[in-house]
């Protein structure tokens, strides 16, 4: 009975907590909301003019559905890329920015980082919902998919979570994992297909004279599967390949597993690092 | 009769690491292959006491005794390092009026915020949502973001959320003296209607007077230690005996000025029974200032000022308004301010004491609230404000 009463509580203060990330997020800016639907919309712009105008690059077809479409292409592996960037960037900050809470009242920390990372997902879910539009005004019927993609960012929610128990907590004690995140992250971004697709990247290359299997390698990013299962359900409406989906699954579950580990064990000392 | 136990405390030691470098960067650590280095400090050695059910105890010893600590300790917010701390029932900690509100929210999505990190579920929140805005006394302005509230408005709202959690234990650190003087005396009320329920408080505050009012027990610490715990008035007596030697040694705290033609060499307080650190309402007393001039001083004025210890300027008897301005004073002496009833309500007073000459232009000496004593309540047995008048309440039907 307790404890029902402690996880309703929890619950309570992990949505008012998500609530005043969401509100404080654009309440000083003219746009407001609109940000969170214009950035992506920029972003897609400008990798289009790079790639399609500087570049000359071919337009991945979508295979079964036809479409041919470079802006929508981009965004089915942008939009979950930027829950990834922007989730563990908030998740990394979000104990220390909210350091004078820590110091003063005792509440489960760990809502601190998921409150973020939630307030991460409402963006998204509703940038999917405006590309799931577009999708269907270019001809891609979208709808019976939505559900696997609604499992897709659960399982990466999962993912994104769990690092970001890590880096939330390793941060109090070393400032400058914000500094090593952000330059990780940009390194990441090219390791995924994102502007490119996969049938890009060469199976085989070699490096010094010895045959390096790069597509095999490079598959090993959980994110490479990840956004490829987005952008099969999305794109070309197909069923994501079944080891992927295994293989993404593992990895959300693992870093929740190993994250709340971390997490409980840095948890005692927070409010006096802080 | 033995009440059962609120918080009970075993054993609790706590320990802090103290870096050499502040800024922790992985490039120190990296470069020495582990962690910056640190030492130790032991905040909390080895402190055992319970606190039972309706029990106010204050937690009272000199900055960095360790008091703040164990509150928080209490309070969950820190992890004892050993021994064990355990508390019946809901807890609530004022620490800080209005952690967590978030600036650019309104007032009534921050006490739904601030609510729940507290831990109230909506359901009592919505219950409690007007208690708490008549007792902040913000209605007109719960929509308004509180980075445009006045700091009064701040603390009253986040003072009203952390009363209104409806604790069977209440921390407080010092939040008490928040606000304006209306408010205190409203947040004071609704402490005593706490108390007078039933509920355990534990309070931190460097105010002995208020320590003196509104506890019962007291805990002393000392370098981390519990020196002392047991009934309030003996506790704080024990304190200020030490704090009394200790200023001694130290010659006075305050600020000091002046020619130096003339000294104030020290301050005494008297009771009828010769030097004491405490005083008590209503009882006879005796400031002595004790003086020494190397040269003759002519036509020279003693002043005494008291001051509470909040700062409020209580009184500043001198000789020369008593009209007693003698010639000229030589060598050491002391002269005497000999009040027969002490109407200092119980609290904490600092005394100053000057020597100028006639005109008050020229200081010889002057030392700004150099001597601290203590007023413990006797007769008028009153408790707030500052002076009693020494009345009587009369009337038929006081008969
Ligand atoms: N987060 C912290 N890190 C390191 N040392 C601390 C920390 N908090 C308190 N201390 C140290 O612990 C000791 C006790 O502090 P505190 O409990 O605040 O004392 P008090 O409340 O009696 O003034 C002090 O020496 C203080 O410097």
């Amino acid at each position: 009975m307790a404890t029902r009463a402690t996880h309703a509580h929890v619950r309570d203060l992990a949505v008012n907590l998500t609530l005043r990330e969401l509100k404080g997020k654009y309440k000083r800016s003219v746009l407001g909301w609109s940000w969170s639907l214009l950035n992506p919309l920029a972003t897609a712009l400008i990798f289009t003019m790079v790639f399609k105008i500087f570049f000359a690059a071919a337009t991945p077809l979508g295979e079964p559905s036809g479409l041919q479409n470079f802006p929508l292409f981009l965004l089915c592996g942008l939009l979950p890329w930027n829950y990834l960037a922007n989730g563990l960037n908030g998740a990394t900050e979000s104990l220390v920015a909210n350091g004078n809470l820590i110091k003063k009242v005792y509440f489960p920390r760990e809502v601190l980082v998921v409150a973020n990372v939630a307030s991460w997902m409402v963006p998204l879910l509703i940038e999917f919902s405006v590309l799931s539009v577009l999708l269907l005004v270019f001809g891609n019927f979208v709808l019976p998919w939505l559900p696997l993609v609604l499992l897709l960012i659960l399982v990466q929610t999962g993912f994104v979570l769990g690092i970001g128990l890590i880096l939330g907590a390793v941060n109090v004690y070393f400032r400058d994992v914000k500094h090593l995140i952000g330059i990780l992250l940009q390194a990441l971004f090219y390791a995924t297909p994102i502007v490119y697709s996969l049938s890009q990247v060469p199976e085989q290359a070699s490096l010094f004279g010895l045959e390096v299997p790069v597509r095999s390698l490079y598959r090993l990013n959980p994110m490479v599967p990840m956004v490829e299962a987005f952008r099969d359900v999305l794109y070309d409406l197909r069923f994501p390949p079944l080891g992927d989906l295994l293989y993404v699954l593992g990895w959300g579950l693992a870093c929740m597993a190993v994250g709340l580990l971390v997490f409980s064990r840095l948890e005692p000392r927070l409010a006096e690092e802080l | 009769m033995t009440a059962p136990v609120a918080v009970s405390v075993e054993n609790l030691s706590k320990r802090f690491r103290l870096y050499h470098e502040r800024n922790q960067s992985l490039k120190a650590s990296l470069v020495r292959g582990r962690r910056a280095r640190f030492e130790e400090l032991w905040a909390l050695r080895d402190v055992t006491l319970d606190v039972h059910e309706g029990t106010t105890l204050g937690l009272i010893g000199k900055n960095g005794s360790g008091k703040s600590t164990l509150l928080k300790t209490m309070a969950k917010i820190l992890r004892p390092d050993r021994g064990r701390i355990s508390v019946q029932g809901r807890l609530s900690a004022l620490l800080e009026l209005g952690a967590g509100f978030h600036p650019e929210l309104s007032g009534r999505e921050n006490i739904f915020l601030n609510g729940s990190i507290l831990g109230l579920g909506r359901k009592e929140l919505k219950r409690k949502f007007d208690e708490i805005v008549s007792f902040a006394e913000v209605e007109p302005f719960l929509d308004t973001p509180v980075k445009d509230y006045s700091s009064g408005m701040y603390v009253r709202l986040g003072f009203s959320v952390a009363i209104n959690v409806d604790p069977a234990v209440l921390l407080v650190d010092e939040v008490l003296a928040v606000g304006d003087e209306r408010f205190q005396r409203k947040c004071k009320e609704k402490f005593a209607d706490l108390q007078a329920d039933g509920r355990t408080v534990v309070i931190v505050s460097h105010d002995l007077g208020a320590v003196r009012n509104l506890c019962d027990e007291a805990v002393l610490l000392e370098d981390g230690r519990l020196e002392r715990a047991g009934p309030v008035g003996e506790v704080i007596d024990h304190y200020l005996g030490q704090v009394h030697r200790d200023r001694l040694d130290e010659g006075g705290l305050g600020a000091r000025w002046g020619t130096g033609e003339g000294r104030i060499e020290r301050i005494e307080v008297l009771d009828d029974r010769g030097a004491a650190a405490v005083l008590r309402t209503g009882d006879p007393a005796v400031f002595r200032l004790h003086y020494q001039t190397p040269e003759p001083l002519e036509r020279p004025v003693f002043t005494m000022a008291v001051y509470s210890v909040e700062g409020i300027h209580v009184t500043e008897p001198s000789t020369r308004d008593a009209g007693l301005v003698p010639d000229k004073i030589e060598g050491r002496g002391h002269v005497d301010l000999r009040v027969d009833r002490l109407l200092l309500v119980p609290g904490t007073y600092d005394i100053g004491a000057s020597l100028t000459d006639l005109t008050g232009a020229h200081s010889y000496d002057v030392r700004h609230r150099a001597f601290r004593f203590e007023v413990a309540p006797g007769t008028p047995a009153e408790r707030h404000g500052v002076v009693s008048l020494g009345g009587r309440w009369e009337g038929e039907a006081l008969e």
